[in-house]
């Protein structure tokens, strides 16, 4: 349209769904269909009495494409509400994250040390492992996991991002 | 004890609460949302549901030859009557033949229900006999779908698929149901007692948009209306309204392939179709428009051409029932979601409550303008006394059935271009063809659907040789139901689009676009029992046409035409609207598409 390229923006989304079977396969497949982008997804069911389950994507794409993946996710038939967090300002944004780290020695007690700079859990340890539980903003746990590269990083398991917005009311 | 299984399907005999079989449900259904036709094809899987048809009067079964037909018999049914089409399909292969239909169905904006019949529920998984996942592979080409896997659901679900075929944006829905479901008995409920728990399209615009956009056409100087299938999809009552907008202001209109008839061809406002084969003045008046008002249309690539070139010194407003079709390729300066008949009679009154009106001069110098664009006469071919030219062949075919009760159908092409330039519609619901999906193979079984809706009518298929062996099969249908439908075989001897674009863009390297190993037509047509007629010279053909129409049969009509002939004006892909291509230009024509161009389809 115009002659400036748009800038890329990331947004996170959160959508209300019925969860009935396929619904989930219905938002990938929309994503995969159109070309979108996925960053980060999550779905779990949030109220088991009236069947409703919160899905939470980031994705990046220019602002006329991100307004497209809202109105695409609003018309799928299932879905009951989608909002644009990043649209719509305040919200809060977590990702938990398990990080095995394995060594020994100084490496080792570096590593709980750093640990505990990040506020992060040892939930399981052996005498030459630990597995990390760490909670916070997707970036936090990019910091975690790089600085435990060189002390011996093992695997890292990541929910992907949940958000809410802050202030009473609801989606 | 009353008996549970005596439930027959007639017409609003059953309440909520009455016991009956799976199928049993589906056809009780069907007649309670008033179905009064279905297509469909039987199979393993489908069988209860064939039983309880069975056992019924009340809802006719037609039989294709293939359920590729069964869903484009339906959407031609659907969209000549503006009633859902109805689909009955077993698993495995006749769902994966379904799909091609359902596509277009998706694409066009069609409201089919189709029911598909699944393996029992404790084989699915399993690679049971002609099991396939039928909601995974329809997902996507379907509006909604849904796989019933207990029987109290089935009427819920059956409701509900009718509710979201034809409300919002109308389109295709999936009911797969395994056969154990069809067999066990349940409870049924009524259709009003369905209410859909999420799906409400929003049908009415604000007050302070429907303002906004009258205040903005009343300060137009170079208007258009752009309108599209939306408009047809919304029902009779916005084709009037465009009908009397338009009459009131004195915009110049023009549509897409599928608004055509919306507004009447007869009008001297109406400038033809727009896009990549539409008319001179219906371009360029879109190129120079200063406000546009797109109702019911969605900006598709062989409506813009080069996007970035797109009318590029107007205002936009967008009318449109899906909010996902507004800014998605065009970005509009106002946006406004909303059913079009709504829409256009808020529209309307609120015209005449502001006491608006046009700006008479600069009307008249637009007009003057158009006028002037108009006389160029794009449409203008050679005529021939020796040779059969397609456009002649069509016109001559649209003067012989222009005052009869006529639905047109056709299939996928160049015949299709020329049908939508030289046939003159003045009526909605009169025009069926395949516009987003373009599926050759659409025309014969969407004739056949239109005809079962309106028997005493003519329906016409403008073919192409090479499209109508796509889905030829379904002149058995159409014997066997007694429908007289013409098939009117433009007969170039070549798959005519793609031998025009290989003419253009391939060096005229002609690779197997030839229609090699042709049927005699004729015969064709006495072998399924119809009848068969050819013309090949000008002179002959409007006595063949008048046989065609009289005989109360179906009809293979085999008109050989000019092989040569290729179907103008047409903006090259990748060209703005003001670049199109003339039929008595001498263009250079590999110079007139640019590379960019010719990675465009």
């Amino acid at each position: 349209m115009s002659e400036a390229p748009e800038r890329i923006e990331r947004h996170t989304l959160s959508v209300l769904v019925d969860n009935e079977p396929g619904v989930l396969a219905r938002v990938i497949g929309l994503f995969s269909g159109r070309g979108y982008n996925i960053d980060s997804l999550t779905v779990s069911e949030v109220s088991a009495e009236s069947h409703l389950s919160r899905i939470t994507i980031v994705t990046t794409g220019t602002p006329m494409v991100i307004e497209q993946i809202r109105n695409q996710l609003a018309r799928l038939v299932p879905v009951h509400r989608v909002q644009d967090l990043t649209v719509e300002g305040y919200y809060l944004e977590r990702e938990l994250a398990m990080v095995k780290v394995r060594g020994t020695g100084e490496a080792r007690s570096e590593a709980l040390r750093l640990a505990e700079a990040f506020r992060a859990r040892v939930i399981d340890a052996t005498r030459e492992s630990f597995v990390f539980e760490i909670t916070g903003k997707s970036d936090k746990i990019d910091q975690f996991a790089h600085l435990m590269e060189p002390l011996g990083l093992v695997e890292v398991a990541r929910t992907g991002v949940v958000a809410i917005s802050r202030g009473p009311t609801a989606l | 004890m009353t008996s549970v299984t005596t439930a027959t399907a007639t017409a609003g005999t059953a309440t909520t609460g009455t016991k009956m079989t799976g199928a049993e449900m589906v056809i009780q259904a069907f007649a309670d949302q008033g179905v009064a036709h279905i297509f469909g094809y039987p199979g393993g899987a489908v069988l209860p549901i064939y039983d309880a048809l069975f056992h019924q009067n009340a809802i006719e079964h037609i039989l294709v030859r293939h359920e590729q037909a069964a869903v484009h018999a339906a959407e031609g049914y659907a969209r000549s009557s503006g009633k859902v089409g109805v689909v009955l399909v077993t698993s495995g292969p006749g769902a994966t033949n379904a799909v091609t239909g359902l596509a277009d169905a998706l694409m066009d904006s069609i409201p089919i229900v189709c029911i598909s019949g699944q393996v029992a529920s404790h084989l699915i998984g399993n690679d049971a006999f002609q099991e396939c996942d039928t909601v995974g592979i329809t997902r996507p080409c379907t509006k909604h779908n849904y796989l019933v896997r207990d029987v109290n659901d089935l009427a819920r679900v059956l409701h509900e698929a009718f509710y979201v075929a034809q409300n919002g944006r109308p389109g295709p829905v999936v009911v797969d149901i395994p056969k154990d479901v069809q067999f066990a008995t349940g409870t049924y409920v009524g259709r009003a007692n369905i209410q859909h728990k999420t799906y409400r399209p929003k049908l009415e615009a604000e007050d302070g948009q429907i303002a906004a956009a009258v205040e903005m056409i009343a300060s137009a100087k170079k208007p258009i209306f752009y309108t599209g299938g939306g408009v047809i999809n919304s029902g009779p009552e916005a084709s009037r309204l465009l009908r009397a907008f338009a009459r009131e202001t004195g915009v110049p209109v023009t549509s897409t392939l599928m608004g055509l008839g919306a507004f009447p061809a007869s009008d001297p406002q109406w400038l033809g179709m727009l896009g990549m084969h539409g008319t001179y003045e219906a371009n360029l008046a879109m190129h120079d428009c200063d406000v546009m008002v797109c109702i019911g249309a969605r900006f598709d690539d062989r409506i813009t051409g080069r996007l970035d070139a797109f009318a590029p010194g107007s205002k936009k407003i967008h009318i449109d029932i899906d909010p996902s079709s507004i800014n998605k390729n065009v970005k509009v300066d106002l946006p406004i979601v909303g059913d079009v008949a709504r829409v256009l009679g808020a529209m309307t009154r609120a015209w005449a409550a502001r006491g608006l009106a046009m700006d008479k001069a600069a009307l008249t110098a637009w007009w003057a303008q158009i006028d002037r664009w108009r006389s160029r006469q794009c449409l203008a071919y050679r005529a021939s006394d020796t040779i059969i030219k397609p456009q002649y062949a069509i016109e001559r075919l649209y003067h012989a059935v222009k005052d009869k009760d006529v639905y047109i159908t056709t299939e996928v092409g160049q015949h299709q271009m020329w049908a939508a330039q030289f046939c003159r519609f003045e009526e909605p619901n009169r025009w069926l063809t395949s516009g987003g999906l373009g599926t050759m193979g659409y025309g014969l079984p969407a004739a056949i659907g239109a005809q079962k809706a309106h028997p005493g009518a003519l329906v016409v298929d403008i073919a192409g040789e090479a499209s109508i062996q796509m889905n030829m099969q379904e002149m058995s249908t159409a014997m066997q139901f007694d429908l007289p439908v013409k098939v009117f075989i433009l007969n170039n001897k070549y798959m005519g689009m793609v031998r025009q674009w290989q003419e253009l863009l391939h060096g005229g390297r002609y690779s197997h676009s030839y229609s090699e190993a042709l049927p005699d037509f004729v015969k064709l047509a006495e072998a399924y029992g119809g009848v068969g007629i050819r013309c090949d010279k000008p002179a002959d053909l409007d006595a063949a046409i008048h046989e065609m129409i009289s005989v109360r049969k179906p009809v293979i009509f085999d008109c050989v035409v000019d092989q040569q002939e290729n179907c103008f004006p047409m903006i090259p892909s990748g060209r703005a609207h003001n670049e199109m291509i003339l039929g008595d230009m001498a263009v250079d024509l590999d110079a007139a598409i640019t590379d960019e161009g010719k990675m465009l389809v």
